[in-house]
């Protein structure tokens, strides 16, 4: 007969954790609210929830690697503010590629900074946060921008369009999820970004080139805030400067959420989906219950702590910090 | 002299050299550049200075001690905007009607209160579920900032008392109110980190928590504390501002976080913990200050100071980087 001890069980839950609360926050929701598993609503949450999503796979990325990324957000506002000033002086065509190298230039200066120079990300990218600010308000000189002709723009398709009935965003989030899923699980790639992020040391001792590999997951991370600045442009066809402004927390947060250490090499892109799709259907959920749009910082706040004390806890067998 | 004493001065002097090297470019550049017929080193405005450094500069002592103690706390500008609206509504309250003026001291009572008791949560959670301090008041961040909205919506809380105006406008030998709260309080820390116990252990536990533990130190309720500070100092710089100003937007205090973790490190703080003092905090903050307003002063704009800002950021830590190397990372790669 097979036994399982209490301390399994403690570590099984602490493992599937962040699925069981999910599942159990959509039976609950949905019991309250019968609303809340249609069709409609569903894809209003992941369509919302598509921007923060994109961000929060590069991020993921870095985090496994050992690192942090701050600069996300003020990085996001400056790839949608530059997409959308191109998009009138050189055409939508060229004005996306052009984007796209000016952020993996900027995502290269970090993975530069951290990787090659070995600086603390956390003050690398707190500084990038704020400069990057200052760039996008020095190009476009701290006015909104607006594309000229809204209508006849195929532009919008990004973030407005359908395929199939399926919001664009939401096809662009899941795919990218799909594709960087198998990068970070299936390839050699992948299994150097756990190793850089587990052991350092023993990853470079072992033949990986750690700055190489660090300065690959900041390229990535900046691809996919181009990707998300690009549904954002696309979205709302015009955009004020502080557009992202904030989200590095929201998106770290949803990293954390989905398992994700913060002293790298734990983490799955699959879980980090889960991490902004809880955050998307919490905040959802507890509008449609009536309760007041600020309610759901509080309860982020309260679930963040819970998911990795409790993921902690597991793995000490203690449910309390053995801190005098 | 010791070996190691030329960079060891280098590096303590190195954020006073900096403000001076800022004094001079900004003094010759305002020269060419400035609109103002006013000299950039005018006496007045280093005073305004002092007193414009003094929200931030407040939080800042108390980030050094959390920083030096190998913590960090995001949450402060959200315990700040939650401080100033305890102060200004509390003013409000039917059951002080009857106190008159006497209502100042009461309501900055129960905003330090407010602001030490959030503080000190952060430090119990850290203490007791053992969580890193990054990922909790990042937590309580969102979940601050969510209770400050939930008290008002997005609406501003307002209320004037001329008295307490008065008295935050007061100028005493010269110095405005804030100025000296901004003194009074790098002098308080200052002497609780070299002079006390509890700051001898703070910079134990961050140096190596593992060795602090095995000398007897008790690690936790020392790290709340230190929580419970930064929360009492949050709170503080609100009731400074907000005295003078009497109204607070729910969005105030953002990136307040972004802009003392600045100026701590800045200061020489080591983000890993274990090293850092109150005086090139100080420093720190002063510098930040002469940047935003040697820019003002020679003409440009907000965005120059934000990129300035993050580039000298990143360049301090490279250069630390750079003096601390000493030939031990061998490890080429």
């Amino acid at each position: 007969m097979v036994t399982v001890s209490r301390r399994e069980i403690g570590s099984m839950l602490a493992k599937q954790g962040i699925l069981i609360a999910f599942a159990l926050f959509m039976i609950g929701f949905t019991l309250a609210n019968a609303k809340f598993l249609s069709v409609d609503n569903v894809f209003s949450v992941v369509r919302s929830s598509a921007i923060l999503g994109v961000m929060a796979l590069g991020v993921t990325f870095v985090v496994i690697s050992g690192n942090l990324d701050l600069s996300v957000g003020s990085m996001m506002s400056f790839s949608t503010i530059v997409v959308l000033d191109l998009h009138d002086k050189i055409g939508p065509a060229l004005a996306i590629p052009a984007m796209f190298a000016m952020t993996l230039c900027l995502g290269a200066f970090i993975g530069f900074l951290v990787g090659y120079l070995r600086l603390n990300s956390l003050i690398v990218t707190l500084g990038m946060l704020s400069a990057i600010h200052g760039l996008t308000l020095t190009y476009s000189g701290g006015q909104n921008m607006d594309i000229a002709d809204k209508e006849g723009t195929w532009f919008s398709v990004f973030g407005q369009g359908a395929i199939l009935g399926v919001p664009t965003p939401i096809l662009m989030f899941l795919s990218l999820a799909a594709l960087l899923g198998l990068v970070l699980a299936k390839t050699p790639f992948g299994r150097k970004v756990y190793a850089v992020g587990g052991n350092g040391t023993a990853a470079t001792f072992s033949g990986i080139k750690r700055a190489r590999t660090v300065f690959t997951c900041y390229l990535i991370s900046a691809g996919c805030v181009a990707v998300a600045g690009l549904i954002q442009a696309s979205r709302s066809l015009g955009s004020q400067n502080t557009v992202g402004q904030g989200l590095e927390l929201e998106v770290l947060a949803a990293v954390i959420l989905g398992g994700a250490s913060l002293m790298g090499g734990v983490g799955t892109i699959f879980k980090t989906v889960i991490g902004v799709l809880i955050l998307g259907f919490i905040q959802n959920g507890l509008l449609l219950l009536g309760l007041p749009f600020y309610f759901q910082f509080v309860v982020t706040w309260i679930i963040i702590i819970l998911a990795v004390w409790l993921d902690i806890a597991a793995k000490r067998g203690k449910l309390w910090s053995p801190i005098a | 002299m010791q070996p190691g004493a030329l960079s060891k001065a280098l590096k303590g002097g190195a954020i006073w050299g900096f403000i001076v090297l800022e004094l001079i470019f900004f003094s010759i550049a305002g020269q060419f550049l400035s609109l103002s017929d006013t000299a950039f080193m005018d006496f007045d405005n280093m005073l305004l200075l002092l007193k414009q450094s003094a929200p931030i500069g407040i939080i800042a002592m108390g980030m050094t001690i959390v920083m030096v103690n190998g913590n960090i706390d995001l949450s402060v500008g959200a315990t700040f905007a939650i401080a100033a609206i305890v102060l200004l509504d509390s003013m409000t309250w039917p059951i002080f009607a009857g106190l008159g003026d006497w209502v100042i001291p009461v309501a900055w009572l129960l905003a330090l209160l407010a602001g030490t008791a959030f503080g000190a949560l952060n430090g119990l959670i850290v203490w007791k579920t053992g969580v890193d301090a990054f990922i909790v008041t990042l937590g309580s961040m969102l979940g601050y900032r969510g209770i400050v909205f939930l008290f008002n919506g997005e609406n501003p809380t307002s209320h004037l008392n001329w008295t307490l105006v008065d008295f935050a406008e007061a100028e005493f030998l010269g110095l405005a109110t804030a100025s000296w709260f901004l003194l009074a309080v790098t002098l308080g820390i200052w002497l609780l980190m070299t002079r006390t116990v509890h700051g001898r252990n703070a910079y134990a536990i961050g140096d190596n928590r593992e060795a602090a533990v095995n000398a007897g130190i008790r690690v936790g309720p020392h790290m709340m504390i230190n929580f419970a500070i930064i929360g009492f100092l949050a709170a503080l710089s609100a009731v400074v501002f907000y005295s003078e100003s009497g109204s607070v937007n729910p969005n105030d205090g953002q990136l307040y976080e972004l802009w003392v973790i600045t100026a701590v490190v800045l200061g020489g703080t080591k983000i890993t913990g274990g090293a850092g003092s109150v005086i090139g905090t100080f420093g720190g903050v002063i510098a930040i200050q002469l940047l935003r307003k040697g820019l003002g002063h020679i003409g440009a704009d907000t965005s120059t100071v934000n990129l300035v800002i993050g580039l000298i950021l990143i360049a301090v830590l490279f250069l630390d980087r750079q003096l601390n190397l000493k030939g031990k990372e061998a490890l080429r790669i």
